[in-house]
C-alpha cells in the first residue's frame, strides 16, 4: 500500500480547473481511485455532474483518454473500447497495457444504466466500474433516485404536508452487483482513503470486471456545509449507513467495524435533507430507519463471517 | 476474372461480406429479420475465421453504445439490426454520427411497432434519415453484399468519417435465396485497405476527450461541420463506386436509371421493389410504352441535383414510399423529390404512393397500375389525388 506522499507524486489525471462544486465528493472519488494506477487508463463517464463539469468545450480536465457517450450506457461504451483493445492486442497491433474505467453517478448506475452495466459485467470485460453515489440526480437538481435513502428530501420527494420525503428504502446495488459473481466488488468511502485506494488497485489489477460503490457526499443535495464532506462520509460509515466491505471471488469480507455504532440520528442531524424527520409526527420514521440499518448490518455480519 | 455464383440469402451474403471485411469489433443483438446474419457471423467467430472481437450485447442500445466506444478506441467497427432494434439504438445512432465515427451498420428493413410486425417496410431507416448517417439502399443480395464492402471505404474516407447504414429488404432480400457473386478475399482486403484511426482513445500518449459538453458557443459550428461532411460524402460514394467496378465489374452510382433517359413516365423506388418494377418496365417497353425507373441507392446525402437532371424531362413521375410520414405531405422519398424538383425549370407531374407497409406485397399488377395511372395523369394534365395508398383495404 502506497502512502500519501507516494500517491501525491502520481500523475494527476483529473486536473484542477474543473467546475465541480467546492467540496464535491465526486472529484475526490475519481482522484483517489486513479491514483492507484501504474498503467495508462481510458476513462468512460456517464452523463452527470462529473462529466458536465469536467469537459466544457473547448476545455477538458482529463489528462487521460476520455469518452462520454450518454447517460445510460457508460458500461456498454467502455466495454466497446475494451473489446477494441483486446482485438488489437490479439492482432499484435498494440502491445502496451491499458486499463479501462467507467464512472457513473447513482442515476447512471442504479437506475437508467443498470441494464448496460449488468450486461457488461456478465460478458466479463476487463474493466472497473465506479459508482460515485451521491444518492440523487444532482446534475439535474436533486431529484430522487433508487439510491436516495428513505426519508430524504429531494425535489421530486419534497417534504410535504402529507408525504415526508422519500418513502422507499434505497436499492442495495452493491449486493445486486455481487450477485453477478464477478471477481471483485467493493463498497468504499473517501473518508477511508487508504481502504479505497487499495480497493481500486485490487479492482484494476484483478482480471475481469470489478465494481466499486463509493459514497460521494453532495453538500448541495444533502444540505451540509461544504467543508464537511469528509466528516459526512465518515459519519455514514460510523453509523453503519454505509458499511465498508468487499466481495472477492465470492467471499464477503468486512473491512471496517465501528467500535461503537453511532445512532443514525447523528448522520441525519448533520444534513438538511432530513430536517423534516425531526418533527414529532415524523420521529417514528427515524426509528424505523434505525431498525432497518441495524437489521441489514446484522445480516452483513453473518454474510461476512463475523457472526 | 473468375466468376463464381453462389446461391444464398441476403443475410448470408452480408455476413460473408463482414467476414471478408474482418472488422476489429462487431457488437450486435439479434432481431428478426436480421437474426440469421448475426448467427452466421457468430459461426465465423466460433470457427476462428475472423479476428473480430464479437460483443454479444444485451440490447441494441448497448450494441450501438459499444460500437461508439470501440470506434472511438480506434478500429474498424460494424453492427447489424432491424426495426425496433434500430429504434432502441436511436439516441446513440445520432451520437455515433456526431462523433464522426465510421461505423458500418447493416440494416434489414422491417416495419416498426405497433402493432408488432416482422416484415418489410422502410419506416425504421426512414425514421433515422436525419441522424447524420449515410444511407445506401440495396435492391437484392448482390447489392447488399457490394454496398457493405463499399460502405467501409465511404465511412472511413478522411473527408467523410461518418457512419454508413446499408439496407436490404427484410425477408424479401434477407431470406430469399438469390444469386451472389463474391469477390476474392484478397481483393476485398486490398480494396478496403488498412484502417486509419483518427484521435483514438487507445493512443494513451495523446489523450483526447470524446463527447464533451458543447453549448451555444460552439455546438452550432460543430453541426455545420457535420452538414458539410455528409455533403462531401456524395462525391466519395461515386468515387468508391467507380473503384469498386474495377474489382467487381459491377456498376454503382448515386442511383440506377432503368430505361429512363427516353421515358415519359417513370417510377422512383428503393430496394427490392425496383427489381419488380424493372420487370414491368420490360413488359411495357415491349408494348412500346415509354416507361422507366429510377432506383435510388443513396438516400442520405440526398443527391438532389443529379435527381433533377435525371427526372426533369419526364411528363409524370410516381414516387413510391414504403413508409409513411404520419401527418406529413406524403412519404419521405416523395417530399425530398418533390422539393428537389422545385429547383427544376420544368416540373413533371408527380404523385406519391405509400405501399407495402408491414410487408404487404407489391407485385407486377400493382406496378403496372401505377404506370397506367401516370398515363391518365399525362392525358389529363393534372394530378387528382396527390398522396395515394396502394394495396390497402379502405
Amino acid at each position: 500500500m502506497a502512502n500519501l506522499k507516494e500517491l501525491s507524486k502520481k500523475k494527476v489525471l483529473l486536473t484542477g480547473g474543473h467546475r465541480l462544486c467546492a467540496g464535491c465528493g465526486a472529484s475526490i472519488v475519481v482522484r483517489q481511485i486513479l491514483s492507484s494506477l501504474d498503467d495508462p487508463v481510458v476513462v468512460g463517464n456517464a452523463t452527470g455532474c462529473l462529466e458536465v463539469a469536467t469537459t466544457i468545450y473547448p476545455y477538458t480536465s482529463w489528462n487521460s483518454s476520455f469518452i462520454h457517450n450518454a447517460f445510460e450506457n457508460v458500461a456498454a461504451t467502455i466495454s466497446g473500447a475494451e473489446a477494441m483493445f483486446r482485438s488489437l492486442k490479439k492482432q499484435g497491433k498494440i502491445d502496451k497495457e491499458i486499463k479501462f474505467v467507467a464512472f457513473g453517478g447513482d442515476g447512471g448506475t442504479y437506475d437508467i444504466g443498470i441494464q448496460s452495466l449488468s450486461g457488461a459485467l456478465e460478458r466479463g470485460h476487463n474493466f472497473v466500474y465506479v459508482c460515485y453515489d451521491n444518492e440523487a440526480y444532482m446534475n439535474t437538481g436533486i431529484q430522487r433516485s433508487s439510491a436516495t435513502p428513505r426519508g430524504a428530501w429531494t425535489t421530486t420527494t419534497p417534504a410535504g404536508k402529507v408525504i415526508p420525503g422519500k418513502t422507499q428504502y434505497r436499492k442495495d446495488l452493491t449486493a445486486i452487483i455481487a450477485a453477478h459473481n464477478i471477481p471483485y466488488v467493493a463498497q468504499a468511502s473517501i473518508w477511508r482513503w487508504n481502504d479505497l485506494v487499495e480497493k481500486a488497485r485490487k479492482a484494476f489489477y484483478t482480471e475481469g470486471p470489478a465494481f466499486l460503490n463509493v459514497l460521494s457526499p453532495c453538500h448541495r443535495g444533502w444540505r451540509f456545509n461544504m467543508k464537511d464532506t469528509i466528516e459526512i462520509a465518515k459519519l455514514a460509515v460510523q453509523t453503519n449507513f454505509w458499511p465498508l466491505y468487499e466481495v472477492e471471488n465470492g467471499v464477503w469480507k468486512l473491512n471496517y467495524k465501528p467500535k461503537e455504532r453511532k445512532p443514525i440520528r447523528e448522520w441525519m442531524e448533520a444534513q438538511g435533507r432530513y430536517k423534516h424527520l425531526f418533527r414529532p409526527e415524523n420521529e417514528h420514521i427515524i426509528k424505523e430507519i434505525q431498525e432497518e440499518i441495524d437489521k441489514k448490518w446484522e445480516k452483513l455480519l453473518v454474510i461476512c463471517g463475523e457472526k | 476474372m473468375s466468376k463464381k455464383i453462389t446461391a444464398l440469402t441476403g443475410n448470408e451474403a452480408v455476413a460473408y461480406a463482414i467476414k471478408q471485411i474482418n472488422p476489429d469489433v462487431m457488437a450486435a443483438y439479434p432481431i428478426t429479420p436480421q437474426t440469421a446474419l448475426v448467427q452466421k457471423f457468430s459461426e465465423y467467430v466460433a470457427d476462428g475465421l475472423v479476428d473480430t472481437e464479437f460483443i454479444t450485447v444485451e440490447s441494441e442500445h448497448s450494441a450501438m453504445s459499444a460500437c461508439v466506444g470501440a470506434a472511438a478506441a480506434g478500429g474498424r467497427v460494424m453492427t447489424a439490426t432491424s426495426a425496433n432494434g434500430l429504434a432502441l439504438m436511436f439516441e446513440i445512432v445520432y451520437i455515433a454520427a456526431s462523433n464522426r465515427l465510421p461505423i458500418v451498420m447493416s440494416v434489414v428493413n422491417r416495419a416498426l411497432s405497433a402493432p408488432i410486425n416482422i416484415h418489410c417496410d422502410h419506416s425504421d431507416t426512414m425514421g433515422a434519415r436525419d441522424s447524420g448517417w449515410i444511407q445506401l439502399y440495396s435492391e437484392n443480395a448482390q447489392e447488399a453484399y457490394d454496398n457493405t464492402i463499399q460502405a467501409i471505404r465511404i465511412a472511413e474516407h478522411m473527408e467523410v468519417r461518418l457512419p454508413v447504414m446499408v439496407m436490404q429488404d427484410g425477408f424479401i432480400t434477407s431470406h430469399g435465396i438469390d444469386c451472389v457473386e463474391f469477390i476474392d478475399d484478397e481483393k476485398v482486403t486490398k480494396f478496403i485497405g488498412k484502417y486509419q484511426p483518427r484521435y483514438p482513445l487507445l493512443d494513451v500518449n495523446h489523450p483526447v476527450t470524446y463527447g464533451p459538453l458543447d453549448l451555444y458557443d460552439y455546438y452550432f459550428e460543430h453541426k455545420r461541420q457535420q452538414a458539410e461532411a455528409i455533403k462531401k460524402s456524395q462525391k466519395v460514394v461515386v468515387e468508391v463506386g467507380n473503384e469498386f467496378k474495377q474489382i467487381s465489374g459491377r456498376e454503382y452510382g448515386l442511383f440506377e436509371e432503368y430505361h429512363l433517359s427516353d421515358a415519359e413516365r417513370a417510377i422512383v423506388a428503393l430496394s427490392s421493389t425496383a427489381g419488380t418494377a424493372k420487370q414491368v418496365v420490360d413488359e411495357l417497353r415491349a408494348k412500346g410504352e415509354k416507361v422507366g425507373l429510377l432506383k435510388l441507392r443513396l438516400f442520405r446525402p440526398f443527391p438532389y441535383q443529379e435527381i433533377i437532371q435525371a427526372l426533369s424531362h419526364l411528363k409524370a413521375i410516381a414516387i413510391l414510399d414504403r413508409s409513411d410520414s404520419f401527418g406529413g405531405f406524403g412519404g419521405p422519398l416523395f417530399t425530398e423529390i418533390r422539393s428537389a424538383l422545385l429547383e427544376s425549370e420544368k416540373i413533371p407531374q408527380n404523385v406519391n404512393y405509400i405501399y407495402g407497409l408491414g410487408g404487404r406485397d407489391i407485385n407486377q399488377v400493382d406496378i403496372t397500375s401505377i404506370y397506367a395511372d401516370l398515363e391518365n395523369i399525362v392525358k389529363k394534365g393534372k394530378v387528382e389525388e396527390r398522396i395515394k395508398y396502394l394495396g390497402v383495404r379502405e
